[in-house]
Parts: C-alpha cells; structure tokens; sequence
C-alpha cells in the first residue's frame, strides 16, 4: 500500500501513546497556532478588500448637533462616510440588543457614552481609513452624564433613553427571586444577622484579539459571508437575518480562529452591522478590526453590581438564609446577553452550595451613561456575582461568630444525600460530593499548617492570609422550555460522518475561541465509536457547514454540544449494530459491543470492526432490510437541565504592611466537573480562570471620572496580571458524575473565574485582620489596601 | 519611501509609507500573519518578533526602522520542516488555548534559551512578563519554556556522547 500526500502538520503531535477516547491528548490544533498559521479574522485578505474605521463619541453624554463628512468625502483614498442619518434612511440606525433593548448602530440624536458609534469611514487602506475620521467635523452639545449608579433614579437626574417612548426615568428592569416574607421570618427569629455592602466593578474581558469582522456580498448570487469574531456564528446568523432582512440562506457566517472571546464575543456590535452594510452597498469586501482602545471603551463589559448581602444564622454556625439587594449599572443600552427570562442572568444561584431555609433577592438595573453589554468575562451568566457574594457573605459571617471559615461551610454545605437539591430560588443542582472536595483542598493545601503558620507570622507583624471559597456553577443553557435569546431556544445540533473508509467528520453548532474542541469533541466520538481521534475531523465555525446551535460561553460546549456528540455517535452505532448483525448474519441481540468493533456473544474470533461496517454500508453488498446506504446521523441536544460543577478553591497572600502590596503565595484549586474528557485541557481552563481570578481582585477595573471619561481605555490603564502576578497554580479533582449528561460531563470553562476572586479577597481581608477589617472593594491594588490599613474609607469603585 | 531588510533569512525590499508599523508591514504586506496585533502600547506583546536578534515589539517599531536589519517572525522558527524544540514545547505542555499570544510568547522564550539554556522559572516568568496571555495563566507557558530548555540540553548531551564515543 501506498502512502500519498505529504505528512500532515498535526502529525506533529505526539498522540502515539493516546488510547482511544478519554485522557490526556495534545491537541489537533496546535500545530498550526504554533507555527503562526492559525487563521484568525485580521488575516483574512481578500481581492479588492477595503478597510472600515468607526468615528465614536468623546463625550458620554451629549446631543448631535451636526455632523459635515465632506472633507472626509474630499480624501483621495476614501470610498465612503456613513452617518447615524444615512443608515435611517434604511431603517437601520438602530438595532436590537440580546436582552430585547434597542442599541444605536451609529447615533442619530444624540450619543449615550463615550466611545459610541458616531459615524465610519470606508477606505482603500487600514490607515487612509483613520485619516478619514480625523476629517470629518462633529458638533456636539454636552449633556450633563449619569456617571455614579448611586444617583441614576434621582429625580433630577437626566433622562438618557429618550429614544425610548415615554421614558421619563433611567430605570431598565426591577426583579427578584425567592420568598421575602418567608425571608424575612427567618431573619427576624435568627440569633445571628450580618449585613455588608459588596461592590463586584465593571471589568473586561479584554481577551488578546479583538473584535472585528470581514463582510464580502456578492452581489451576483445575492449572498453575504460575514468572516467575524463570533462565539455564537448560528445565533448571529439568524439575527442578521431578522434585523436586516437578509434572507437566511444567503448569509453565511464564519468563525475562523478566534483569539479569546470569553463572552466578549457573544454580541452583535454596531461595528459588523456598518461593515456588512458598506460592502452591500459598495459590493467590496470590508474588513473592520476594531483597536484594543475600542475594545476597551465600546464592547461588552462585566459584572457591575452594587450588592448589599445580608445572612442569618444560629449562633453555632448554621448558616438560615441569605438575602440580598442588588443595584445594577447595565450602561446605556440593555445589552446583556442572557436568555430572555433571566434579565439577571443565573444570578439567583446567590444561595450558593448551602442548605439554606430561605432566600431573597431583590434587583434594580439602571441605565447609565457607560458602554452597554452586562454579561461577559467567563461569568456563567452573572454567577460569579453570586458566588463573590455568598462566599464574601459566609467570611462576614466567620468572622462574627469568630469560627474558623472552613469549619463553618463544612457544616453548612449541602450533603451528598439531597441531591438532586433544589434550591431556595428554585435551581434544580444535579449532583455533587461537597464535602469531599473541600476536605481535599484543605489537605492538599496544608490548611492546618497554614493556620499555625499564619499565627506565628501575626506575632512577629506580618500579615498572611488565607482565604477559602467553595462554589457552584451552573452551566449548559439551557432547557429550551426555559432558556432562548431572542426566542432562539438553546439547544445544540450534531452531525456526524463516516467515511467508508472508516474515518469520521463531526460538525458541531459551537465555536472554539481556544477551548480544544478540535480534539476533546474527537475525543467524545471516539470514546463512542472506538475510532481513533486522528481519524476524526471536527468542523465549527461555519454556519455553511455546520447544524443549528446557539454557541459557545456560559461553559456550554461539552453541557449541550458534548452531549449532543455523544448522542450522534450512539445514534451511528445503532445503526452500525444492525449492519453488523447482516455481516455477522447473526440478530442485533447477539452484538456485543467492545469499543471499535462488534463480536458475537460467546464467539469473540467473529467479529467486524466500525470500519468493516463502515466499508459495508457505502458498499454494493446487501444490507438488512429497511437500512439505508451510508453511516450517517444527526441529532439536536435539549439539555433536560444545567450541569452544575463546583470547587473548593483556597488561597494564600502575603500583604506588605509597608506598600499594601498582595503576593499571592499559593492556590489550590480543586475542581469537579463530572466525567473528565482530557486532564490536559481541563488543567489548562482552570489555570486561565484563576488568572482572572486574581486581575479581578487585584487589579482589573473599567473606571470612570465624573463626566463619564473611561479612565481604563488602554492596557496601560486596564492592568491584566502578567507572570509575575500570579503563582504557579496546584490543582486536583474529584469526578461526580451529572446523572441526566449522556456521558455524564459538567461545564470546566468558567469554573475558576466563578470561584477565585472570593478567595483571593477572602485571603486579603484575612491577612487585614489584625486591622479590624471585614470586608474590602476589589480591586485591592496596593494603594487601595493600604488605605483599608490606615482605617480610610476606601474610595467608591 | 523605500525600505529594504531581512525577513527570516530572505531579503525584502518595498515601497511603504514613513508612518507604517513593522506589525502591519509583516501582516499585511509581506503576508506573515503570525505575528498579531493586540493592542498598540506595548503592553500585551502579541506582536514580539527579532530585530537583528533582539525581542521587540513591532506595533511601536517603524518599518522604516528596520531598515537594514534582520527580522525574524514566527514563521522563521521552524528550520527545515523540524520545528523549534521552543514550539515542541508549547505543544506537549499545553502552553497554548487560543494561540493568539503563543507567537510573541515563543520568540521570546527562543531569545531566552539562546543566552540562558536553563532558566529558572523565575528567570522565564520575568522574561515574558511584558507579554499577556488571557487563557493558560501562565503556568503551562512556564512548562513549555522549561520542556524546551531539557529537550535542547538533552540533545546536546546526546551530541556530546556520540562526539566522545567517535
């Protein structure tokens, strides 16, 4: 036999000793991200191509008065200006936000924030393009900003949405969750109530590339492909096709490599809306890649929250409800993507991994004069709110019964016993082994020691903290009965090939953004088929060639589409039983199963691999009757509810008594996520989140002055932690299976950005105890700790 | 203007503007689009290639100024279809998700192990510590340095031992 072709590059990975299916294996992908030839969308160049730039606002708030592009128009290399007015003429100067609001494409009235879409410039280079911006001549009337949360719903404050008919106020939603009478009859008979005022502040994703997009219309076959940083290509599709009337099947969305979304890539910007309709109109190709400045000012932030928490409990540390009241800035437009129901997310997870008897939670958004979006940053929709908030609430608590914090959530977390648990705000946890994972990580910590150590530091001055938090996520949104964005419901498709020859394609409806799907779901079929993961190529990323699904954030992948891989591959294996029974002339019932192949019962020398049959169903042989030609199927994955991994996560910090600076000295990460697809790639998206993690609490901060000015507009001003911030992580498990996952897998992607910055604050205001310190706003930058030190007021985030 | 240098080993001559960046020359001009764009200030080091050498981050370097100089990008690191025990490692030690760091990351791991062959992990955290990565938190980049620097050292034991037994 003959061997033609050159050696693929992915050969390169060494997989020789990779059984079939689970466990460590380097990933499909790298060898092309190693050698520069990942194809991300600023790659892309196509014939005749011509580059967009958006003009933005400088002011937070201010009324348009006028705006001349004739200069711009005069530019030799510039092709064309569009302004807010020009895309109202088509209807299009405005479009719908993932929570039902409406967010400006370009502003026609007047503009909400700073760094709003204002106008574009169309050029035949990258650079012309920003010359273009700088001629055209905006006129502004500056209007007094909402800046500060606290006073958005004063009466006089100005009114920002008065697009919006009738709006006299900023208000954007009120809900709540929970039972607050019986909330309340528990807070009034407890022995022991503590309430604390928690700032979770806007961060960024900021993930390395940013977003941008490539439109090229055709105007011949009428059809639109739209290369583009886009964790959700399907959904985006569809929403094209909705607001834009572009028919469906003449839009094809591609996802090429994606340099890091963490939610950031989940909405629709004005920016790909301007640039499919410069090149519908101009019938070139158009890229726009925003710059990192852009990124930072005008796309999806985080979190946001002013949070007041309340717990009881008995005096000997059983904790009886939490309750809470939320204050929410989601900036100028409601562009949190979330499913429709859930205006807060899953932030009603606040109850934590706690056997609670009651718990409330009341919410207020209001606009404010700041870049929309709302849920980003590896959140889970809004969970990591709620487990920065139980998990800085059970601290409080510790520290006013004067209980070590470990001791007070090992009597307090839920036993393996009640689950399935269903909480105080009605989530439905699956299964966990609560206890056994945080007794791991208190052993793999070293915590007693770590304890007397901190003892004997404390008498000689210094200050050394540890802190604890013990989460639970929920993750795969979701059940379609309950979760949609836009009325999309979010359920996965899967369809999956083989090949005569026995090799195998799977399609999947998510997106990779540096996950590893090109190996963990080859990985998934394997394990179900017995084909060698080699031999199984996954496709994403392309609406054209790819099944229906609503994308990859809130750790949905292996959830929805990795049970949907599963799902496929069983569903091929059914029918390759049954040609296997013909080839075998023997009833399907007789079939044993024995990964990669089928072997007659009490006769293991009769046998046909996956292969043989794949070779027999494309073949000219007969096949048992009511079969089909070909191994193929198709399956679309209706979660039956959440997955919900946890972790019991433990840090320990040094803080300078001289600077208020934080070392993190240690971390140690225990993670359950069910069923472990590659160790490799799990390890690798913990890492990731703990670094979050430690920005968030550290250092990671979107600030605004009094007019509305983002003072976090550039990584010199948003710091990010570098190697030098963050110590080398020690991680472990514990494997509880999900009982309704077909392979019985939890979501892993945002697990660490859940669970450590409670830990790492925790650790903080441990290590600040001998100052009478209970609680700190992140982020605890030297400057702000050292301030907790000297008993200042720390200054309002 | 004109502008002539070396790119990985081939000389390179071209018209461009006085105002354009070495990132956008490389990516956009020559096609070499593994070096990556990230953020303008020289704070995320997406866009680390050589110049004669010598780190650099090539969104704050004219291409004007590496006129008569030697640059190598990522596409340079393999030699002869055998990659880079460099980029071996990020391989093997998953010093890599989203890949849109590893390149700079890499270049400046290979100036590294070419003055120093056996780093600490304090010496290869402070080396790349003016580059950011948003996914693997830094630890398995780490490994990847330290898998290439026991390969390179393996290698030369290897080289050696046969040297002394001919």
């Amino acid at each position: 036999m003959t061997t033609l072709g050159t050696r693929p590059l992915d050969s390169f990975a060494d997989n020789d000793q990779k059984p079939v299916g689970y466990g460590r294996m380097l990933r499909k992908e790298d060898p092309r991200f190693v050698r520069g030839l990942g194809h991300y969308c600023d790659d892309i160049q196509l014939p005749g191509m011509l580059h967009m730039a958006i003009l933005r606002s400088p002011f937070a708030h201010a009324r348009i008065v006028s705006i001349d592009t004739s200069r711009a128009l005069a530019h030799p290399k510039v092709k064309a200006v569009v302004t807010g007015a020009d895309l109202a003429e088509k209807g299009l100067a405005w479009m719908p936000t993932l929570s039902n609001d409406v967010q400006a494409v370009l502003a026609t009235d007047k503009v909400r924030f700073q760094g709003q879409e204002v106008a574009i410039v169309v050029a035949e280079d990258r650079y012309s393009a920003r010359d273009g911006l700088e001629l055209i001549d905006v006129q502004y009337d500056p209007l007094p900003p909402v800046v500060d949360v606290r006073h958005a719903l004063d009466p006089d404050a100005p009114v920002i949405r008065d697009d919006l008919e009738g709006k006299a106020d900023n208000h954007c939603f009120d809900w709540e969750t929970g039972d607050a009478a019986a909330t309340q009859a528990v807070f009034d008979r407890a022995e022991v109530v503590v309430s604390q005022d928690i700032v979770y502040p806007r961060v960024h994703p900021a993930p390395m590339e940013t977003c941008g997009c490539v439109a090229d219309y055709d105007r011949v076959s009428g059809k639109l492909t739209l290369w583009t940083t886009s964790q959700a290509p399907h959904a985006h599709r569809t929403l094209y096709a909705l607001v834009a009337g572009l028919p469906e099947h003449k839009i094809r969305v591609v996802s090429p490599d994606i340099g890091g979304g963490f939610g950031n890539k989940v909405p629709i910007y004005p920016g790909y809306v301007c640039a499919i309709v410069a090149s519908l109109v101009l019938h070139k190709p158009v890229k726009w890649m925003e710059d990192r400045s852009e990124n930072l000012i005008s796309t999806g932030f985080a979190r946001d929250y002013l949070m007041r928490g309340e717990i009881a409990a008995t005096r000997d540390g059983k904790i009886l409800a939490v309750r809470t009241n939320v204050l929410a800035d989601h900036g100028a437009f409601n562009g949190t993507a979330a499913p429709v129901k859930y205006p807060a997310g899953f932030f009603g997870v606040f109850t934590g991994s706690y056997d609670l008897e009651a718990a409330y939670c009341h919410m207020t958004a209001v606009y404010t004069n700041k870049a929309p979006g709302g849920v980003a940053y590896a959140c889970s929709f809004r969970i990591t709110e709620a487990v920065y908030l139980v998990e800085r609430m059970v601290d409080v608590l510790a520290r006013e019964l004067d209980m070590d914090p470990a001791e007070l959530r090992l009597r307090n977390l839920i036993r393996p016993e009640q689950f399935p648990y269903t909480t105080k705000t009605g989530w439905v946890y699956d299964s966990g082994e609560y206890e056994r994972a945080l007794r791991l990580s208190m052993e793999t910590a070293g915590y007693e020691d770590l304890r007397k150590e901190q003892a004997e530091r404390r008498a000689r001055g210094e200050l050394m903290g540890i802190g604890l938090s013990f989460f639970t996520e929920a993750v795969g949104a979701g059940p379609r009965k309950d979760m949609d964005i836009l009325g999309l419901g979010m359920a996965d498709g899967c369809e999956l090939t083989v090949h005569p020859t026995g090799k195998a394609v799977v399609r999947l409806s998510v997106q990779t953004q540096g996950q590893g799907h090109e190996t963990t779901f080859a990985q998934i079929v394997a394990e179900e088929l017995g084909i060698p993961p080699a031999d199984i190529e996954v496709v994403h990323g392309d609406t054209d060639q790819t099944p229906f699904g609503l994308g990859t954030y809130g750790s949905r992948s292996t959830p929805v589409s990795g049970a949907a891989a599963a799902m496929v591959a069983r569903k091929v294996r059914d029918k390759a039983r049954i040609i296997a029974s013909g080839m075998l002339e023997v009833s399907v019932a007789d079939l044993e199963w024995e990964k990669g192949a089928f072997q007659v019962k009490g006769d293991p020398t009769r046998s046909v691999t996956i292969q043989d049959v794949a070779m027999r169903a494309y073949g000219a042989g007969d096949l048992p009757e009511g079969v089909e030609g070909g191994l193929q199927a198709e399956v679309c994955y209706n979660p039956e509810n959440l997955t919900y991994p946890f972790g019991a996560y433990i840090c320990v910090v040094d803080v300078d008594p001289g600077t208020g600076a934080v070392k993190v000295r240690k971390f140690v990460a225990i993670d359950d996520c069910g069923t472990r697809i590659n160790e490799m790639i799990i390890e690798g998206q913990v890492h990731g989140g703990l670094t979050d993690g430690v920005g968030m609490a550290l250092m990671e901060m979107i600030a605004f002055d009094e007019d509305g000015n983002c003072l976090s507009a550039s990584l010199m001003d948003y710091l990010i932690p570098t190697a030098l911030e963050v110590p080398d992580w020690q991680t472990g498990h514990t494997v509880t299976p999900s009982p309704h996952h077909p392979i019985g897998a939890k979501g892993i992607g945002e697990s660490a950005t859940v669970g450590s910055p409670p830990a790492v604050v925790n650790a903080i205001v441990d290590a600040l105890a001998p100052f009478g310190i209970r609680h700190a706003d992140m982020p605890l930058t030297p400057s702000r700790v050292w301030d907790a030190m000297q008993g200042h007021p720390l200054p309002p985030v | 203007m004109k502008v002539s240098l070396t790119v990985n080993g081939d000389p390179v001559t071209a018209e461009i503007e006085d105002r354009l960046l070495l990132v956008h020359f490389l990516r956009d001009h020559l096609g070499l689009t593994g070096t990556h764009w990230g953020c303008d200030t020289s704070n995320c080091g997406t866009c680390v290639v050589w110049l004669d050498g010598e780190p650099v981050k090539s969104c704050t370097v004219l291409a004007a100024m590496a006129g008569g100089h030697e640059v190598r990008t990522v596409e340079g690191l393999e030699r002869d279809g055998e990659l880079d025990p460099v980029q071996q490692g990020f391989m093997q030690c998953h010093g890599l998700q989203c890949g849109f760091c590893t390149p700079g990351m890499m270049m400046t791991a290979r100036a590294l192990l070419d003055r120093n062959p056996s780093p600490s992990e304090g010496e290869i955290r402070e080396a790349i510590s003016g580059q950011i990565c948003r996914c693997t938190g830094y630890a398995t980049i780490v490994r990847s340095v330290q898998w290439a620097a026991a390969y390179e050292a393996s290698q030369a034991e290897a080289s050696q031992a046969v040297g002394s037994a001919s």
